[in-house]
């Protein structure tokens, strides 16, 4: 068994409770980090831990902490992103109904190393339930004198708010998920400013991902370097996976980072293997917006070396022949996947999401859903298929925000991948709509 | 369903109306919109121009405001809804457990397609993006309930179930 740092006690029944959490050593990392140690030195741990944001880009925690500014008289913020709504990504929606007080354990020692006296978990409105339980492990803790006045005699003051959304894949990016805490549309900011100067009504905010916020108390526990001793090169520590599709126990698995990518598909401690009886097509490694691979491309690199669940192994070979972590939603293809169907389904989720803002995006994910769809159903020509390429690198780059880069992106690598598939449809209009038809020429491993 | 014509919060709601404001620093009451938009579907069901001007009025906001934010997020409804909304999810690793097939045999139980409410009023059927419940899938909600790991006898169990 593999070291487990936030899913440890997950099946231990009660664990949802302040008493039980506590008994398995809970709130000690509070403790510690208000009583024996400054801000500064919380911070200095997380930056030696180098654990990178879990949200999906990756960026080093504490680095991202040491950017704050901290302006005399300005309050600073601390948002927990729990938006959660890429597609293939349930990780946080686990952690959070099933060990509450690991995240809001970690808002305290987080919001105390920022400094922050007001922090927020803004959580995808979609999860009231888990809202409710998360409310209630705040008012536990509240009780039981970690959060509120001068905690733990400390002097230091926090209070702890559950915000829900509204159903807006968009407010997951970080300015939109701000612009939507104070109110308004979810439409991604211009930046910069950056939230770490200009975030939360105009104050200085750090947003990080619930997954990212969950491991301080172990970093604080145990101390950065012991952190950094887990995993591979700048993959440090471990990182939740939320497998999905066509596997035999899709669910929610803890790795070490640098696990190989064969040991967490196959083996019987996590997915254990494709679907009995099928074939592996496809995966995608890190949730719908990180470039689709053939299986073979994501058990070995473009050289013929094993790949690893890590950042770097994932997205080695670049977008020719790699993919990424992202957040961790791991979804695996079978022989009986159409990809042309699963990029229309995935093309039309972007379509669907994007705010408007800007004309690449906006007119950009529609032209493409259009495309696609007629593609898939019968009506396609040759010239669709350069056209979507086409598209696609007039979104990349062109855009406020990420998400045109991730409308992109899964469709420029399934072309990219399995243009054969794409031609099969346009060729054969009456084959390929058949219900439940597939094209057989894909490679499988 | 017809235009809500009396609406005012229950006791119990306008308290936790104040409690939502009180958590944001003062005049930054319109972060409260989102929850008590939650709080007004909850009571009223739906959005209707009326609900909308009610809580701008409670937030000291212009209903234009709360329009444009209403109508941003999917999960508030703008017309009339049916007693049970359920919000199918339709995303791509729901469709590779089975989703789009179970799916079909929904809208075959409730003798409606997605979009519409069935005759007694009882069922509205929506289609959502992904629910954060991929693995688990296919999947829909009703209200703060999620339906998970379906298939074509659990949807016929539930449906029958809520429709007693
Ligand atoms: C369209 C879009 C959606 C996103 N959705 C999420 C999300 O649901 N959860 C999340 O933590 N980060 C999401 N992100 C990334 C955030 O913008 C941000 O990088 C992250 O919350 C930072 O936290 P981290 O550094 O701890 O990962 C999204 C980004 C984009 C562009
Ligand atoms: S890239 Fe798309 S989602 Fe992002 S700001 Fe522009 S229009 Fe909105
Ligand atoms: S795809 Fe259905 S819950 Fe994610």
């Amino acid at each position: 068994m593999s070291l487990k740092i936030l899913t440890e006690h997950c099946s231990t029944p009660g664990i949802e409770t302040l008493e039980v959490y506590r008994k398995k050593g809970g709130y000690t990392a509070v403790e510690k980090a208000l009583k024996k140690m400054t801000p500064d030195e919380v911070v200095e741990e997380v930056k030696k831990s180098g654990v990178r944001g879990r949200g999906g880009a990756g960026f080093p925690m504490g680095m991202k902490w040491s950017f704050l500014a901290k302006p005399e008289g300005v309050p600073r913020y601390l948002v927990c992103n729990a938006d959660e709504s890429e597609p293939g990504t349930f990780k946080d929606h686990y952690l959070m109904k099933t060990i509450p007080h690991l995240l809001v354990e970690g808002m305290i020692i987080s919001s105390y190393a920022l400094g922050a006296n007001k922090s927020f978990i803004y959580v995808r409105g979609e999860l009231m339930y888990v809202i409710r339980i998360l409310e209630k492990a705040i008012e536990e803790a509240k009780a039981a004198g970690f959060l509120g006045k001068n905690i733990l005699g400390s002097g230091y003051d926090l209070e702890l708010v559950v915000q829900p959304g509204g159903g807006a894949y968009i407010c997951g990016e970080e300015t939109a998920l701000l612009e939507s805490l104070e109110g308004k549309r979810g439409n991604p900011r211009n930046k910069p400013p950056f939230p770490a100067v200009k975030g939360l009504y105009q104050s200085p905010t750090v947003v990080n991902n619930v997954e990212s916020i969950a491991t301080v108390s172990w970093i604080v526990n145990n101390g950065g370097e012991a952190y950094a001793a887990v995993g591979v090169g700048k993959s440090t520590g471990t990182k939740l996976i939320s497998a999905s599709g066509h596997i035999n126990k899709p669910g929610v698995y803890e790795i070490e980072l640098g696990l190989s990518c064969d040991e967490f598909l196959n083996s019987d401690e996590y997915c254990g293997g494709v679907r009995t009886g099928h074939r592996l097509k496809a995966v995608v490694a890190g949730g719908s917006s990180v470039p689709i691979v053939p299986g073979s491309l994501f058990l070995k690199n473009a050289n013929g070396e094993d790949r690893l669940m890590s950042y770097e192994s994932l997205s080695d070979g670049g977008f020719a022949t790699g993919t990424m972590l992202g957040s961790g939603g791991f979804i695996v293809f079978d022989e009986t996947a159409c990809i042309v169907r699963n990029t229309w389904n995935f093309s039309r989720f972007y379509e669907h999401e994007s705010c408007g803002q800007c004309s690449p995006c906006r007119e950009g994910t529609g032209w493409m859903q259009k495309v696609l769809n007629r593609i898939e159903h019968g009506k396609g020509s040759m010239s669709d298929i350069d056209l979507l390429v086409d598209v696609s690198k007039k979104i990349e780059g062109n855009t406020i925000c990420p998400l045109g880069d991730a409308a992109a992106w899964p469709v420029a690598s399934a072309i990219r991948h399995f243009r054969d598939e794409f031609e099969w449809h346009i060729k054969h209009p009456l084959e390929a709509t058949k219900p439940g038809a597939v094209y057989a020429g894909a490679v499988l491993v | 369903m017809t235009e809500n014509n009396n609406i005012v919060f229950t006791p119990e709601r306008l308290a936790k109306v104040q409690e939502i404001i009180a958590r944001y620093p003062e005049g930054r009451q319109k972060s409260a919109l989102l929850p008590v938009l939650h709080l007004a579907q909850e009571q009223f069901a739906w959005m209707s121009q009326g609900v909308m001007d009610y809580v701008a009025s409670l937030l000291s906001i212009k209903p234009v405001e709360v329009y444009e934010v209403a109508s941003f997020y999917t999960m508030f409804h703008l017309e009339p809804v049916g007693k049970h909304v359920i919000e199918y999810c339709r995303t791509g690793p729901c469709v590779l457990m089975g989703g789009e097939e179970v799916f079909s045999h929904l809208q075959q139980k409730l003798g409606i397609k997605k979009g519409e409410t069935t005759a007694d009023g009882l069922f509205t059927l929506k289609e959502v993006e992904c629910l954060a419940a991929c693995g688990w899938g296919p999947c829909f909600q009703i209200r703060e309930k999620y339906y998970m790991h379906l298939n074509n006898q659990k949807v016929d169990e539930i449906i029958e179930e809520l429709s007693k």
